[in-house]
């Protein structure tokens, strides 16, 4: 493995600092789950690794009925899952943190990881665009926010500009009559990487028949996590029926780009993005309706 | 070369110090420089949990950690888990199962195991299942394993 | 026939003796070895799957502080053109040299061209990176039948093909043809009212063991090398290291640490040379070990292979006739388990007319491997999954037509043995009465499929000394590595022949050094033969203790006799001695004593099993999930059933594996792009129902307790059990494998 040097940075600040200094050469630890491996494979050329652990802002779980939820960029999958209020509010992001990974995994890794190692197939991001979600950055200049879906660029690229990093995400508080799923297509039960995976969450009307609105996310199908912005514009207003989730589905097959690798072939994928848009707005809907 | 580290760390209840390079895993450390060979190396990415041991009550993948990421933390591994005459209950469990064949696999179910069994002592079979799936097994078809910790779950 | 008759120790389920090690991280295997001074060793690969090399310069590497020392395939002896006789076969030591470090030719991703040993082991890796290596990149040959054509790119330009005793003049990838021949096959299928011909295609699967090899070796200043490793057999170290090295055996002893899984792939070497190379040049004891790509690309799998069976059957079920052809990749050199497929494929059934065609075909992939049965369950994919078509065809319960052609003692397997009393009906038998086949089958989407399988077993060389101690235990020691509980087995046997109990023997597994010649942890051979030496040894002991009884009581050996534990004089005095209480008087009665038995049995017994499976297929994604597996096998007489069971389960899920998703991935380019466990799939334990084990006894007549192997033929039947469910599932045969679920939707249609 390559030689680095490791910081454990203390404050936003002192990371920032040392961030822009380093540049290129420097990189954010928090899980280390994928960091650790790429370096050690030499998929990622790092001088500098800068531990972030230590800094209270990265470690904030905070959810409020009112004003959602604060998830620090540095908090493990399992942190997320063992909270009972943010089970109840995000499923999505639930269904994702309890499949990254196995348990040791989750131990260790986190969403906000999971999004600025920025992969394609990422199961942590699809739930974070259904949601909503506005990632908030810091960097020498201060603080911006960009939405979920803007945020990765392409395979392992983010927007994040020298100097910066990813601090936290903030997710909205739920509507009420509203609910979330993510799922992945496997070929096994656990430890894969997703051969596309797909994420929604569905607003209903107070009657539980009709889509308020809805938003949908795509990954392992393109370059970065996608938000099927036509596929879930054209659920707004449609009364609950498979042939609105079929036409959602064939507009989120439509969008897709997906690649042949040796996790599955293109032709699988776009097959697979039918069968998991409709298995998510499906799973969606229902917990909107087994709700009480 | 990075200097090496200066780490303090508790492992198995026991105040340890060592010196370390960055880039030394604490899986490395823990077999390397500390001579706790329990931890096995399987794969070195997180996918085979043959080096599962527990960090401040978590459950993780020593290769998947950095030696230097062990400051001020505490550290179980399977040396620890046995009391001078006596077993742990999931170990015996695992014996009297024959619940191990080649047994490289087995100080990380173990230790998988313990991190369920404390925060989950009453596990269905699916929820063990669900909990070890990061630890891979070649041998035994898990058969075995799984019953060994229902067992040991029933006895604690 | 032997009788299946009550033991006191055989039977039971005792802790197995090195288990409190194994469960306490306490038992060391190869990787931690430790020793002063020690250096790190590691391999240069091959980016290429074939490529001539030009030139290697390793001054770079030499010149980064910390290194200590580089080799290449120019500090291996020359091996000329010699033959080397490893005791499983004659094997061209050119070949064998070149596996371990290339010298003209590299001809798979992840052939070792270098190595480098360095203070640790990440400068180690850094200085491999510094190597320099020039290479002439020449087009890859990546699949059998594009091997075997007559343009294809030639891996060897020396190699000419071996065809039934003759030698062709043009050079070929293809190695060898054989071919097996029983009856009139042509009458045979003109006597059949239904004929079934399908094709078949398997893929390259590793064994998957969790740990990665390792070596560590050292020399003396008197040329002494010991070598300190995890492997199926220390011995076959010895002779592979000394043919290699060409190094007297008598100056390399091995030294087996514990090992974690070998299922065949841990009797070749690959660094063990390494290791011993780099010790000769730098003086010091040398580590080397393999990452989890290193084990994947470098070492061998078990080979892809293209497969077409044909069988006839009469209306009434019976099978008049069986034709297979069977062409495997054996990797970069020749080698693959062609030869044991061609002996197992038709051997379930009682068949008068058969062909057999084989083919060993070189292609640049590594190197292949021994895997549990090697062969056998590539072969049976194909004849499993006839034989159903057949059945349904006639309308013919799969279970029925299995036993209606079932193999029993006296038939003849189509390359020319007979078989003696061997348990393949009883499995059928207890498979069809299990309430697993009874049990409701009708879910939508749900199916069930059944198969059998056969593997031959081996014998060999075994070797158990006996020390007996003064308070009636006894020290076991035995050359057989311990993967899956053999210490217990063998030290039951013991056990039963001394009246003691099974936590009464001590066993150890040593080295070369310190034990008679035993061959490999392998063959399923090790609970029969190294357990028929300790039954050997214990006789011995027994003989011994008899002497040493009718000296105590001044009577003739004869009038001694020993049961239950006790020795008694017969014929008169009415003396009697516990075992136990002997031990303690063997200093006055003429000294310590040693037992010793050594074996070769040419009666191992071949192994059946059979296998029912429940499956439902996800229609929409072709995801397949196993719902309820029960795998029945004959063990002949299970020593210690637990791990009997564990064996049993374990075979059944690595052909899960193998079934379902597990393929070495191959770009054009030929590199492997799945070469980790994330992307290997094997299966983890979300993936799996319980294993319901079922052992059924038929003594094996070739063992005084009847034992046949049991390790290796519950690999052969699930692949051909599951295409089979999935086929009663939604119709559709499958003849690829791995069954992965992309594959499943394009034979669905759905893409």
């Amino acid at each position: 493995m390559r030689d680095f040097s490791y910081i454990a940075a203390t404050t936003i600040p002192e990371a920032v600092a040392l961030l822009d200094e380093k540049g290129e050469s420097a990189r954010i630890l928090a899980g280390g789950t994928d960091l650790i491996v790429q370096v050690r494979e030499a998929r990622r050329d790092v001088d500098w690794m800068i531990d972030i652990k230590s800094i209270p802002e990265v470690n904030v779980l905070d959810y409020n009925a009112d004003s959602g939820l604060t998830l620090g960029a540095a908090v493990e999958c399992y942190k997320i899952y063992a909270d009972d209020a943010i089970c109840d509010a995000y499923p999505s992001l639930i269904d994702a943190t309890t499949i990254i990974g196995g348990t040791a995994i989750q131990g260790r890794a986190g969403v906000g990881g999971n999004l600025c190692n920025a992969s394609p197939a990422a199961d942590g991001i699809p739930p974070l665009i259904v949601l909503n979600a506005t990632c908030v950055i810091a960097g020498p200049n201060g603080e911006r926010e960009v939405p979920a879906e803007d945020f990765c660029t392409a395979p392992g690229q983010t927007v994040l500009e020298k100097g910066e990093m990813l601090v936290s995400m903030k997710i909205p508080a739920p509507a009420s009559n509203s609910s979330s799923y993510y799922l992945r297509f496997i070929p096994r039960n656990e430890m894969d990487i997703a051969v596309v995976g797909a994420g929604a969450s569905v607003t209903l009307d107070a009657a539980k028949q009709t889509i308020v609105s809805a938003r949908i996310a795509l990954a392992a199908v393109a370059p970065t996590p996608l938000f099927a912005e036509a596929a879930s514009a054209r659920l707004a207003g449609r009364e609950v029926s498979d042939e609105a989730i079929d036409a959602a589905a064939e507009a989120a097959q439509a969008i897709a780009r997906p690649i042949s690798d040796m996790r599955g072939t293109a032709e699988q994928r776009t097959h697979l993005v039918g069968v998991l848009t409709r298995r998510a707005l499906n799973g969606a809907i229902q917990r909107v309706r087994d709700a009480t | 070369m990075a200097r090496r580290s200066h780490v303090q760390t508790t492992i198995n209840g026991e105040t340890v110090e060592f010196l370390c390079e960055p880039r030394q895993s604490l899986l490395e450390v823990l077999r390397d420089e500390l001579h706790l060979t329990g931890a096995k190396e399987g794969c070195n990415n997180g996918n085979c949990g043959a080096c599962s041991v527990i960090l401040d009550g978590r459950l993780v993948n020593a290769c998947l950690v950095l030696g230097v990421e062990t400051e001020g933390k505490s550290v179980e591994t399977i040396e620890g888990l046995a009391e001078p005459d006596k077993l742990h209950p999931i170990q015996d469990a695992f014996l009297e199962n024959a619940a191990l064949q080649c047994g490289i696999c087995t100080p990380g179910f173990i230790m998988s195991a313990k991190a369920l069994l404390d925060e989950n002592p009453n596990p269905t079979e699916h929820e063990v299942r669900y909990w070890l799936a990061g630890n891979l097994c070649r041998c035994t078809g898990y058969d075995k394993i799984v019953r060994a910790v229902l067992d040991a779950a029933s006895a604690e | 026939m032997l009788e299946n008759k009550e033991y006191k120790v055989i039977g039971t389920r005792p802790i197995r003796h090195d288990g409190v090690d194994k469960v306490t991280g306490r038992a060391l295997y190869g990787a931690d070895f430790q020793a002063a001074g020690l250096l790190h060793g590691r391999v240069l690969r091959s980016p290429h799957a074939h490529a001539r090399i030009i030139s290697i310069d390793t001054s770079r590497a030499e010149a980064l502080p910390g290194v200590k020392g580089v080799v290449t395939a120019k500090d291996l002896p020359d091996p000329g053109d010699k033959i080397a006789d490893l005791g499983e076969g004659a094997v061209n030591l050119k070949h064998l040299c070149d596996n371990i470090l290339a010298s003209d030719k590299v001809l798979y991703k992840g052939h070792a061209v270098a190595a480098v040993a360095a203070t640790n082991p990440h400068i180690a890796e850094e200085a491999c990176t510094l190597i320099d290596v020039e290479y002439e990149v020449l087009p890859p040959v990546l699949e059998v039948r594009q091997a075997m054509e007559p343009d294809a790119p030639l891996l060897h330009e020396h190699l000419r093909t071996t065809s039934l005793g003759e030698t062709a003049d043009e050079p070929s990838n293809v190695a060898s043809h054989i071919q097996h021949k029983l009856g009139d096959p042509e009458k045979g299928f003109a006597e059949a009212d239904v004929i079934i011909e399908r094709e078949f295609v398997t893929g390259t699967v590793h064994q998957g063991y969790i740990e990665p090899h390792n070596a560590t070796a050292h020399y003396n200043q008197d040329g002494q090398l010991t070598i300190w490793c995890s492997t199926q057999g220390a011995f076959t170290v010895r002779e592979q290291v000394a043919e290699i090295l060409q190094y007297p055996i008598s100056k390399i002893k091995v030294v087996p640490m514990e090992i974690g899984g070998g299922f065949g792939g841990k009797i070749s070497v690959y660094i063990k040379p390494v290791a011993a190379l780099l010790a000769k040049k730098t003086g010091k004891p040398v580590k080397v070990l393999m990452n989890r790509a290193d084990v994947f690309e470098g070492t061998g799998p078990t080979p892809a292979s293209f497969i077409r069976v044909k069988m006839g059957a009469t209306k009434e079920g019976k099978i008049t006739a069986a034709e297979a052809y069977l062409a495997f990749e054996a990797g970069a050199y020749p080698g693959s388990p062609v030869g044991p497929g061609a002996m197992c494929i038709f051997a379930p059934y009682s068949i008068e007319n058969v062909i057999i065609d084989g083919y060993d075909v070189v292609v640049n992939k590594p190197k292949t491997a021994p895997y549990r049965a090697p062969g056998a369950p590539n072969a049976a994919f194909g004849s499993e999954t006839v034989v159903d078509e057949i059945a349904e065809k006639l309308g013919i319960d799969p279970l029925e037509i299995r036993l209606l052609n079932g193999a029993k003692e006296g038939d003849r397997r189509a390359d020319g043995p007979v078989h003696p009393r061997i348990g393949c009906i009883e499995t059928v038998e207890a498979a069809k009465a299990h309430p697993h086949y009874t049990a409701p089958n009708g879910k939508k989407h749900h199916g069930r499929g059944v198969a059998s399988g056969y593997w031959f077993n081996i014998g060999l060389e075994s070797s158990v000394t006996i020390n007996v101690n003064s308070d009636g235990t006894i020290n076991l020691i035995e050359g057989s590595t311990d993967i899956g509980g053999t210490r217990a087995s063998i030290a039951m046997q013991a056990a039963e022949v001394l009246g003691i109990s099974a936590e009464s023997v001590n066993p150890s597994v040593v080295d070369t050094e310190s034990v008679g010649y035993t061959a490999v942890t392998g063959g399923s051979r090790t609970t029969y033969a190294t357990g028929y030496a300790a039954y050997e040894a214990a006789q011995d002991v027994k003989r011994q203790m008899i002497a040493r009884a009718a000296k105590l009581w001044e009577v003739e050996e004869a009038n001694v006799q020993f049961a239950d534990g006790e020795f008694s004089s017969i014929n008169g005095k009415e003396e009697q001695i516990s075992f136990r209480d002997l031990c303690a008087r063997l200093g006055e009665t003429g000294g310590p004593i040693v037992g010793s038995g050594t074996v070769n049995p040419g009666g191992a017994g071949g192994a059946y099993a059979t296998h029912v499976v429940d499956v439902a297929v996800d229609e929409e994604t072709g995801k397949v999930d196993i719902l309820r597996y029960t795998a029945v096998q004959d063990a002949g007489k299970a020593i210690h059933p637990s791990y009997v069971e564990g064996q049993i389960q374990g075979g059944a899920v690595q052909g899960i594996g193998w079934a379902l998703n597990e393929e070495y991935i191959y770009n054009a380019e030929g590199e492997m792009t799945n070469a980790s466990f994330l992307d290997y799939r094997m299966p983890t334990c979300l993936d799996l129902p319980m294993i319901d084990a079922v052992i059924v006894e038929v003594p094996n007549p070739g063992h005084p307790y009847g034992v046949r192997g049991v390790g290796e033929v519950p690999i052969v039947p699930p692949m051909a059990a599951i295409a089979n469910a999935i086929y009663d599932a939604i119709g559709v045969r499958m003849t690829e494998l791995p069954m992965s679920p992309d594959r499943l939707l394009k034979a669905m249609g759905k893409i």
